[in-house]
């Protein structure tokens, strides 16, 4: 089976290619990539499938490095297989999953389990990130080198904080010697503890208890310093507030190896949405205020924001459909990611090229996983996008569980229309 | 006029002329409770449901008498623990009350945001009894009836609210109706119980007592609110008491025909000495009896449009 993309304006960040070119996709592989590709006769039927992409822009798979996929133990809120047809209904072809399951990805047979899952529903490349401490309480390190051998590609306690600073340093060291990332939920449990949403006037207003923007800095200054100590990096995950972005800005000037990640949400919405106590704008980190949303542009706009990931928090309606205290953090995300991103080129702040970049070559590096690129004879994974497509959100169509989303009945603009992993399609917009 | 929504979830929403509609009403109420018979067949027929998750006594029985003046019927739900510990969800109660068909639901709650969830979903009014440390508006009404017969008006006047800012629904819905009615409302407390962002609020933030109520006319002193509070939150009650209490010295500094209130229950000793919660100057007792008139007004008022 061979597929040819026709017309599409290719770009590919890690190659500098930004032009209008086709692609032949043989065996899984990119095989070709030139202009006006043109066949053999026997090339036909069955055998072929020629797409016209006039006027779509054609891109590396996108990846997503931050997911909740919820299996196992949450199968009522996500499973693999519903987290990863979301994904390439997203236009993602690679996720990262977190290890908060039950039981937690602390382990060899939960590695291998998700990988197993993940083959059988063959939809996206899933690549599980095992947990920095067993059960991930922050104590005792997990197996890094039994987890690495099963197939982890790098380590975080998502959810939890790494408290203990000095089994912090551990992890970055040990982690290190493996050339894995340590992937870091920045979070004082200090000042954020019985929080509920950001803190500043509208939490005073609506009286739920704040959670201050330095929670999450003093942690964020805490992991570069001890990157910069111990000379390993760190990668920091779902950066909300504008302190954040200053402190890895500087450290990256300063040469520490440090990179970083935003969510859509945190540069599209603010602590204002929080004002009828809707459940589907509770997360954490919390939603924060509008000086945070622009410096979280600003960060993406000058590349100390590397990457942008959703944050994919799938819950049911058992955890958001009571009082907001009670409710779960989370908000379901693969299938609005892409769209939400796109306002960035349209706001100015990106072009398309630098989103690409910040949504397959970045997150791969620092994944280090082998994707995020078109070079002939990579994986044929490719996100196919319509720039101009407008569409509605239904919560209750997506493939994922979860309907737990804050931009329900939004008008967005541009989406994935084909999704291709590993040379198969995966995903079409029923209306392309 | 009419109020404008089918529910009162909070003082922060309602418009000053709202505000004087429900206080006017009110005070036509007063009177019934005054007379012999205490009952006029106003709301007959209609149903009324107090849902209490947290402990009151003082806000469900002045509902109930004030439902029962008017010759409603009411039903009394107290659930001791919350929905997500009994294993029925808030929302599940709502639509189990709903099928009976009452008119109004009275809820409180110790989640801000509670009230608005059963507004959302059911038809019935929904009065907000208190929801969490967001607010608790007919408690911000009855306060202003009683300001309002015992000065005149709110226009101009100087008002201290002391205490436990960050955790009190009283302490916000009265900002919110205080400021509408055009008081000049001075707050104050411990640094780490006024929360961010009130400066905004159209307040004056103080940290002693003196500056805030220099003058007043009146002071409104508000709970310890022991069981919001994370642990170490304070060094002691007695520090607090030292530092924050009305007593017979400060008040001094008040104007001499000065209001006391306190939303209750009192701790006394603590946020008000004995002398002056008895005192003269107090009308604490006062707040009560017009919180059953108000609650009065609030179940005509919100049962007027559908009938």
């Amino acid at each position: 089976m061979k597929l040819l993309l026709k017309g599409g304006r290719v770009i590919d960040p890690s190659q500098n290619i930004d032009t209008v070119t086709d692609i032949l996709i043989k065996n899984g592989k990119i095989s070709v990539m030139k202009k006006d590709i043109s066949l053999p006769k026997t090339d036909s039927g069955d055998n072929l499938k020629i797409f016209d992409l006039k006027g779509k822009i054609v891109t590396p798979g996108l990846i997503d490095m931050h997911t909740h996929l919820r299996e196992p133990g949450f199968e009522y809120k996500e499973t693999i297989r519903t987290g990863s047809e979301a994904a390439v209904a997203g236009g993602f072809t690679s996720i990262a999953c977190m290890a908060n399951t039950d039981p937690v990805n602390d382990n060899r047979s939960v590695t291998e389990y998700i990988l197993k899952q993940a083959h059988l529903a063959a939809m996206a490349n899933v690549y599980p990130i095992a947990a920095i401490s067993k059960g991930q309480d922050g104590k005792v390190l997990s197996e890094f080198g039994d987890l690495k051998n099963a197939g982890a590609i790098g380590f975080s306690d998502d959810g939890n904080p790494v408290t203990d600073s000095g089994l912090m340093r551990h992890a970055l060291e040990y982690a290190y010697s493996f050339d894995m990332p340590v992937i870091s939920h920045c979070e004082d449990k200090g000042l954020s503890s019985g929080g509920l949403m950001n803190e500043g006037l509208i939490s005073t207003q609506l009286g739920l208890p704040g959670i201050p923007g330095i929670a999450e800095d003093i942690m964020v200054i805490r992991d570069i310093r001890l990157a910069d100590f111990t000379k390993t990096r760190v990668h920091i995950a779902h950066v909300s507030t504008a302190g954040s972005v200053y402190a890895v800005r500087e450290a990256k000037s300063a040469g520490v190896n440090v990179t970083a990640e935003t969510a859509p949400h945190y540069f599209t919405l603010t602590d204002e949405s929080l004002k009828g106590f809707s459940t589907n704008f509770k997360m954490y980190p919390p939603l924060r205020n509008s000086d945070d949303v622009e410096a979280i542009k600003e960060g993406l706009r000058d590349g100390t924001i590397d990457a942008i990931a959703s944050d994919h928090a799938p819950h049911s309606s058992v955890e958001k459909d009571v009082e907001f205290e009670y409710a779960a953090n989370g908000i379901a995300g693969l299938e609005t990611s892409l769209s939400l991103c796109l306002k960035l080129v349209d706001e100015g702040i990106l072009t398309i090229n630098e989103l690409i970049e910040k949504l397959s070559v970045n997150p791969a590096n620092i994944l280090k996983i082998p994707k995020g690129s078109l070079k002939t004879g990579s994986d044929a994974d490719i996100t196919v996008i319509d720039m101009n497509k407008k569409w509605t959100v239904d919560a209750d169509r997506f493939r994922s569980k979860g309907r737990n989303c804050p931009f329900n009945g939004w008008e967005l603009k541009g989406k994935a229309v084909i999704t291709i992993a590993s040379g198969e399609i995966r995903y079409t917009d029923p209306e392309f | 006029m009419d109020l404008s929504g089918k529910d009162m979830l909070g003082i922060k929403d309602l418009s000053r002329e709202e505000i004087d509609l429900i206080l006017d009403t009110a005070r036509s109420f007063k009177e019934i409770s005054t007379r012999r018979i205490k009952k006029v067949p106003t709301l007959r027929g209609i149903t009324v449901i107090t849902l209490f998750f947290e402990a009151s006594t003082r806000t469900r029985t002045s509902f109930e008498i004030a439902a029962k003046r008017l010759s409603a019927d009411t039903i009394n739900i107290s659930a001791s623990t919350s929905s997500v510990v009994k294993g029925e969800t808030l929302i599940d109660t709502a639509r189990n009350l709903e099928s009976m068909n009452p008119d109004i639901i009275v809820i409180r709650h110790s989640a801000a945001g509670a009230a608005h969830i059963l507004a959302g979903l059911l038809e019935q009014s929904i009065i907000n009894a208190g929801d969490g440390a967001h607010e608790h508006p007919t408690q911000a009404l009855l306060d202003m009836l009683t300001i309002r017969e015992k000065k005149g008006s709110m226009e101009g006047l100087k008002i201290a609210i002391v205490g436990d800012i960050a955790h009190s629904r009283v302490a916000r819905s009265n900002i919110y109706g205080l400021t509408k009615m055009g008081a000049n409302v001075a707050v104050c407390g411990p640094a780490m119980m006024i929360p961010m962002g009130l400066d905004q609020m159209g307040v004056s933030v103080h940290y002693n007592m003196e500056d805030a109520i220099k003058d007043a006319d009146v002071v409104m002193m508000l709970r310890m609110q022991l069981e919001r509070q994370k642990k170490n939150l304070f060094p002691s009650l007695r520090e607090y008491a030292n530092l924050f209490s009305l007593n017979r010295n400060n008040i001094k500094l008040a104007k001499n025909d000065v209001i006391v209130m306190h939303p209750g229950p009192v701790n006394r000793g603590v946020e008000i000495t004995p002398e002056i919660a008895d005192g003269p100057n107090s009308v604490i007792l006062e707040q009560v009896t017009n919180g059953v008139a108000v609650r009065m007004a609030l179940l005509y008022l919100l049962s007027g449009g559908r009938k």
